[in-house]
């Protein structure tokens, strides 16, 4: 029996790895870690039991905890993808997803950053509605990022008027652009409160609530191209043309604003005729939205 | 005695915590509360809705902020991002003291998003003593530790609760979050008598004291901030405020959240007190 004393840093590494581990499907703590020891052996080298619980029962009110705690945050940003999914298969997803992707953030707002990215990668959660998933998920993601990123001073039309081809330009943080494979937008619409969630310090009970039916529209695939944004502190969703979409992404990306329009119509059907009148009401829509500014210096000189 | 260094001489009174369900009411009627706690972590964000809503509140009500993952005994140091951010909202909300709880929730840079306990032992304090006291001097104002509930306790521990608590304030010299429902949920779950803790707590650094209600199971208590305060709670909170004298007083719900005027009703109980204790100081006076 090894007599040294656990470091606080071992003693917080080997907790942390208790209490995130996932829970039996009775909602228990594991009996066994990943690395074959014995949950009752390992809770009781650093927890004391008392007259009522023993080291593992107390280790396992964490661990229930844990997973209550960061399960229902997922589900609270991911309303729509779960009504989609089923309640059973959304927890089987948050659980795999929150094994591969433990929070590195002090906030659980940044908890489902990785989600639609992991999703594309394990189709297997999500079904036969995997790609139905993927846009909720993506639109869900793109509404977190829409409802509190930043918002810096726009451009005018007058001032978007006085540049020329060489220059670049920047998007509203706010402003998020998703290509979808369905028009899911209007489903997640529906299944959105407005409001977010408020982190606590209170522990958190067991979501008992009933699988919710997942009574979808009918939904025909067809490519979607959308822009998350932020008018007056809501969220709103517009469809964009997809050249509109392109040469959108390619101001973002920092390219040169006559390189990012032609971008925007290199797989374009419409009329080469069409292209200037297109770009002028573009810009004008935009303008009026907020959606131009000027590059953020700061973060060009720290990149 | 008005308020102490730790809460910058501020008396306070009774507030609540600021959620979401009660915005709609606050705007319309405008009510008379104190002040208003906020979780800073809600509002750590660029832009958008949550930081306009704190506007419109610090137009017309007083705020202080209590965090939620500091998380003043993790090994691992802060994210300066975490910094900076709160950094810029203490400046927002001009809060006259900050708070956060004595407990550890990440390490190395994983996060678990609960309040952990901590073993009271010489190297938690001093890792803790460290953090609190960089934490403190890169805010520029009073920190006050909040002590947790907890439902485990550990086979390292060289102290009590209360002895670790009393040797990290005064030694990282800040204040003390007194939270008398988790002295209470802790107490029942670790066997041990509240009143001890509440009277061998350093009464010149609490700054600010949480009342709250808990959720009792077969084997423990959680604490769940879902119920009203109940006795035990009050009585803790009663010989707090006469060791500590007239403390800003904040009451915690956090779920099943009933009105805005049944949890404003709840928190003006702590007034009652309040009012007791001051009327003992004027008789003894006289």
């Amino acid at each position: 029996m090894n007599l040294q004393p656990m470091s606080l840093a071992d003693l917080q590494r080997e907790m942390a790895a208790a209490v995130m581990m996932p829970l039996t499907a009775d909602e228990d703590m594991r009996a066994q870690a990943p690395d074959g020891r014995a949950m009752s052996e390992v809770a009781a080298s650093f927890i004391a039991p008392n007259s009522r619980l023993t080291a593992f029962e107390r280790l396992e009110i964490y661990n229930r905890q844990y997973w209550y705690r960061v399960m229902g945050a997922l589900a609270e940003d991911f309303p729509a993808l779960r009504t989609v999914l089923g309640r059973s298969r959304f927890e089987a997803l948050s659980i795999a997803y929150l094994t591969a992707h433990p929070s590195r953030s002090f906030s659980l707002r940044n908890l489902g950053s990785e989600l639609s990215a992991w999703l594309a990668d394990n189709p297997h959660f999500t079904g036969r509605r995997h790609l139905l998933a993927l846009d909720v998920a993506r639109i869900e993601w793109a509404f977190v990022e829409a409802f509190d990123s930043a918002e810096r001073t726009p451009l005018t039309l007058d001032q978007i008027a006085t540049l020329d081809a060489d220059s670049r330009l920047a998007l509203q943080p706010h402003v998020q652009l998703i290509c979808l494979n369905y028009p899911a937008d209007d489903l997640v619409l529906a299944l959105h409160d407005g409001e977010k969630r408020q982190a606590s310090e209170a522990g958190v009970k067991h979501d008992d609530s009933p699988e919710a039916p997942a009574r979808l529209p009918k939904l025909r695939r067809r490519p979607t191209w959308v822009a998350a944004h932020r008018v007056d502190l809501a969220v709103y969703y517009r469809r964009l043309q997809p050249e509109e979409f392109v040469t959108l992404t390619s101001i973002r990306e920092g390219q040169p604003l006559a390189e990012a329009i032609q971008s925007g119509f290199a797989d374009s059907r419409i009329p080469a005729a069409r292209w200037p009148q297109l770009v002028r009401e573009w810009f004008a829509t935009w303008a009026e939205l907020g959606w131009i500014c000027a590059p953020d210096l700061d973060a060009l000189i720290k990149t | 005695m008005p308020g102490n260094r730790f809460n910058a001489f501020q008396n306070h009174g009774v507030g609540i915590g600021l959620r979401i369900p009660h915005y709609r009411h606050i705007f319309s009627r405008k009510p008379v509360v104190d002040w208003f706690e906020i979780i800073s972590e809600n509002f750590m964000i660029d832009a958008g809705r949550p930081l306009a809503v704190l506007d419109q509140i610090l137009e017309q009500y007083r705020v202080v902020q209590h965090g939620v993952s500091m998380y003043f005994g993790s090994v691992t140091a802060p994210d300066p991002e975490h910094l900076r951010r709160l950094k810029t909202l203490v400046r927002r909300t001009g809060t006259p003291w900050i708070s956060d709880h004595l407990c550890w929730g990440s390490v190395d840079g994983t996060y678990t998003h609960d309040l952990l306990p901590l073993p009271y032992t010489w190297e938690a304090v001093e890792r803790t003593i460290e953090r609190v006291r960089m934490v403190q001097d890169y805010l520029e104002i009073p920190v006050a530790v909040e002590n947790v509930s907890s439902y485990a306790a550990f086979t390292a521990s060289q102290m009590t609760e209360w002895e670790f608590l009393t040797e990290v304030v005064e030694r990282a010299d800040c204040g003390i979050l007194l939270d008398v429902n988790n002295i209470y949920v802790s107490a029942m779950n670790h066997e041990f008598e509240p009143m001890d803790y509440v009277n061998a707590v350093p009464a010149h650094r609490v700054a600010q004291i949480h009342i709250a209600g808990h959720s009792k199971y077969e084997k423990y208590i959680l604490d769940t901030h879902d119920h009203p305060v109940i006795d035990p709670v009050w009585h803790l909170y009663a010989r707090a405020i006469a060791r500590c004298g007239p403390t800003p007083t904040l009451l915690e719900w956090d779920d099943h959240i009933p009105s805005f005027d049944e949890v404003h009703a709840e928190a003006k109980k702590a007034e009652r007190y309040l009012q007791r204790h001051a009327g003992e100081l004027a008789g003894a006076a006289q």
